[in-house]
């Protein structure tokens, strides 16, 4: 089966008079983590939000198992099995840190409100089975200190392996991680790279936006480097490193 | 036909440019701050009912008009600081309860003072109805629509031509930005509030010889100058006072074509209709959202 | 997760069972139901203002067709008065959804507007529809029966009503803490996070207006069935108010802060009820004070003061 799990094609979205994303092109093989480089403004995020269905696109078309997803509100693509964390984190902060990873499993469960309400055996017992389910996900992503934490007592390093966390409570099979090891210290980074490898050996099609070099070069599968919102290259680690447009525009100081 | 048209006209325009002055005083509270100030109708009353009080009192009408616009703008001062700068980073809902509070506050206030009896002002230039073509205008009417406009022409000379006003307009296209420039905004929005207030009061007054006043004839100008503000486009300082007038015209219109009974409806059937098919109103822009 | 969620409900179980035994005279029975009443409608309103984090401005309204439908439908077309209460839930419910689903697709306060557009609408209706409503007199309200069996009188009502407020205590709680429950408290705490594992955020604030709506509206047909009388006041913006005023102060997003609510603020107007003046300053100062000084309400800042615990 050699039908890639996302297509992009020919994207574009326009805010105003800036193009921030235009006619990207570009295609996502299951099972693979793929990095999304390139400077600050080049249309990182605004890529993942579209594709994720924060953003409508201008033109161009986003295609998950050959069907297309782009304009698709975030909660169908949810049912997708899209997951996202957020560079600037959403974290619900009035709930506690188990509850928001649980949050992750909301449309695994019956969400029926008179069920809820009557306090229905089957529910309370799935929602037991959920709790025990979240706390394992928290012990995968390294948060087991915080079994009982409420979310706003949490670190901003914890908080980012939270989202984690939850992403994966969807059991998703396509993750977007935006900055994953934005301002983590060194060992936290460390510590996010090994998560990141845990994560993708699950079978998770891993894609993530990284401003951390090693990071990237270390995990990626493939590469995709944009500049001014256009594709600059796609490859392999070794063949981003190698290409000259790359070395000139974003690497130079870095590798 | 046409005498009962341009009646319904009158009364309408007469009446709405109270609304406007209204519309006008949410627009600026609003632009400087994104607060939606219900206690905007109190300030209406307390023109109207002030102006009254000092009449009564023997002050002699100019002196009590200009105290009826002077106090409510100092109560809108004190307003602005102790109910809405403490608060300043908090969720819209919470702020919108505070200004319902303080409505209530100013309502209950003038309930104890002064009762809840229906008060007039003589009409400022007699009450000799002129006949315009079969239809009758007060004399009253002209002021209400003369000193409006007036009103309306100053603030539009100092929004565009003086620096207050600018740094005022540029507090509202985007706060931080303008703080950055070296504009206080707190002062900006302590003025709104006082501008608001000394607007709503002016429009209480001037329409009090025609419709009366009460401790709680606030309640209704103020909602249906925010039904005029957000028919207009909330942050538009035209779409205000053509939001205003034209409340004012669909109601009088309304009252007298289909049903008087609901005329007090008529304003908030309007802004349950924009809300539904235009909320930006007429003159406001669609907003954009950065995630 | 608590251990014992059902512990503060248990007490308040407890309090209205002995309360009977306690009070004085039918005076105060009359203020414990209108007390219970209260919190019951707070219950729904704090869902929408404390969960969703929407203001509804116009929610008197809704309780005032609950009421109207249990006196007009029985009198006037001789409806059996259960199925009035029934048809008037419906109707709130229906008028709700009708105005949401436009509004709630739009960002900030409109849903603040547009209730109180439609709060104020259904006030001006039954004052006007004096053949249907009595106008601004109001009419009176036909008890409820079962066969030949009439409820009527404070004790029975006292019984009905402090089972619907323990039920609505308990199916409060259960809701919170359940998928339905969590989906909510993850839009309040960020919309973008909820929609993005699958949270519908426009069914759910829909879900939420229209369960408060038809609560209201429910109490209304209640409270119009004990009174045995309906008047325009129970519809009007200041009533809409009070019931902000009760979630506000007892605490957005608190079950046990919207008992303390109601119970509070409907004693209030009787303690201050010869002074109706110094009523409406001390409600806004009440509204004031506690947005600025205590803006989560008593019972959470009391309960965060006193540490995590119930």
């Amino acid at each position: 089966m050699n039908m890639a799990l996302l297509e992009v094609q020919d994207l574009s979205i326009q805010f105003g008079g800036v193009k921030a994303v235009q006619n990207a092109s570009f295609s996502i093989d299951a099972g693979i983590v793929y990095a999304v480089i390139g400077p600050n403004g080049a249309g990182k995020t605004t890529l993942f939000n579209l594709i994720t269905g924060i953003y409508t696109p201008t033109a161009g078309s986003i295609l998950l198992d050959g069907q297309p997803i782009q304009g698709k509100s975030p909660d169908v693509l949810a049912k997708r099995g899209v997951a996202r964390t957020f560079q600037n984190l959403q974290i619900c902060m009035n709930m506690s840190a188990v509850e928001n990873v649980m949050v992750g499993a909301h449309l695994r469960l019956d969400r029926n409100l008179f069920k809820a309400a009557l306090r229905w055996p089957a529910l309370k017992a799935r929602d037991l089975d959920l709790h025990a389910e979240a706390l394992e996900l928290m012990r995968f992503v390294g948060l087991e200190a915080y079994a009982s934490a409420s979310a706003d007592s949490m670190s901003y390093g914890a908080l980012k392996r939270l989202e984690i966390a939850r992403a994966l409570a969807m059991k998703p099979r396509l993750l977007f991680l935006d900055e994953p090891a934005a301002g983590l210290n060194p060992k936290e980074t460390i510590e996010v790279d090994a998560l990141i490898r845990k994560v993708a050996d699950t079978g998770v099609t891993v894609v993530l936006v990284e401003h951390d070099m090693k990071m990237v070069m270390n995990l990626s599968d493939r590469i995709l480097v944009l500049d001014y919102g256009r594709k600059l290259a796609e490859g392999t680690a070794a063949e981003v490193r190698r290409n000259p447009d790359v070395i000139a525009a974003y690497l130079g100081a870095h590798a | 036909m046409l005498a009962e048209f341009l009646q319904f006209l009158f009364s309408g325009i007469t009446v709405g440019s109270t609304y406007a002055l209204a519309a006008l005083g949410f627009t600026l509270i609003y632009n400087s701050s994104h607060v939606i100030n219900f206690a905007q109708g109190e300030f209406i009353m307390l023109g109207g009912m002030l102006a009254v009080y000092f009449t009564h009192s023997g002050l002699g009408l100019p002196l009590s008009l200009v105290l009826a616009i002077v106090l409510p703008a100092i109560v809108g001062l004190v307003m602005e600081k102790v109910a809405i700068e403490p608060v300043k980073g908090a969720e819209p809902v919470t702020l919108i309860i505070i200004t319902i509070g303080a409505s209530l506050v100013l309502r209950g206030l003038v309930q104890i003072w002064l009762g809840k009896g229906t008060f007039s002002l003589p009409a400022f230039s007699g009450e000799q109805p002129i006949n315009v073509l079969g239809a009758t205008l007060m004399p009253q009417s002209l002021w209400v629509l003369g000193v409006t406009a007036v009103v309306v022409l100053c603030l539009w000379y100092f929004f565009a031509r003086t620096l207050m006003g600018k740094a005022m307009l540029a507090t509202s296209f985007n706060r931080v930005a303008a703080e950055l420039v070296g504009i206080n905004t707190d002062g900006v929005l302590f003025l709104s509030f006082a501008m608001s207030a000394a607007l709503g009061a002016l429009g209480g007054i001037l329409i009090t010889p025609i419709t009366l006043t009460s401790y709680d004839a606030g309640i209704m100008l103020g909602l249906k100058g925010f039904v005029g503000a957000v028919l207009g486009g909330l942050g538009s300082g035209l779409g205000a006072v053509v939001g205003g007038l034209l409340v004012g015209v669909l109601e009088a219109m309304g009252a007298g074509y289909i049903s008087s009974s609901y005329k007090d409806a008529m304003p908030f059937v309007l802004i349950l209709l924009i809300l539904f098919f235009r909320p930006s109103g007429l003159f406001g822009g669609k907003a954009t959202d950065r995630v | 997760m608590s251990k014992h969620p059902y512990r503060g409900l248990t007490l308040i179980a407890a309090v209205l069972l002995l309360l009977p035994l306690v009070l004085p005279n039918s005076f105060y029975v009359d203020l414990a139901i209108r007390m219970a009443i209260n919190a019951v409608i707070v219950l729904g309103l704090n869902l929408l203002i404390g969960f969703a984090g929407q203001i509804s401005l116009g929610h008197a309204g809704f309780i005032g067709i609950g009421a109207y439908a249990s006196a007009a439908l029985p009198t006037h077309f001789g409806w059996h008065p259960l199925l009035a209460v029934v048809a008037g839930a419906i109707a709130a419910g229906a008028l709700a959804a009708v105005l949401a689903r436009p509004i709630f697709r739009l960002k900030g306060h409109y849903l603040a507007m547009a209730t109180l557009g439609l709060g104020i609408i259904i006030n001006i209706v039954v004052r006007n529809e004096a053949a249907l409503t009595g106008g601004p007199d109001g009419m009176a309200v036909p008890p409820m029966v079962f066969g030949s069996f009439e409820i009527s009188g404070d004790k029975p009502w006292y019984w009905i009503v402090a089972s619907l407020l323990c039920f609505s205590i308990w199916a409060s709680i259960n809701l919170i803490d359940s998928p339905f429950g969590r989906a909510l408290r993850a839009l309040h705490g960020s919309e973008v996070a909820s929609k993005v594992v699958g949270v519908n955020v426009l069914r759910y604030k829909l879900t939420v207006f229209v369960m408060s709506a038809m609560f209201a509206s429910i109490m209304g047909s209640v409270t119009a069935l004990y009174v045995g009388f309906v008047t325009p006041n129970l519809a009007d913006f200041f009533h809409s108010i009070e019931l902000v005023t009760m979630v506000v102060i007892g605490g957005m997003g608190s079950i046990y802060g919207s008992v303390l609510g109601a119970v509070l603020l409907t004693a209030l107007p009787q303690a201050l009820a010869t002074f109706e003046g110094w009523e409406t300053v001390v409600f806004g100062a009440i509204l004031m004070l506690s947005m600025i000084f205590m803006p989560k309400g008593l019972v959470p800042t009391l309960a965060a003061r006193f540490g995590k615990g119930e």
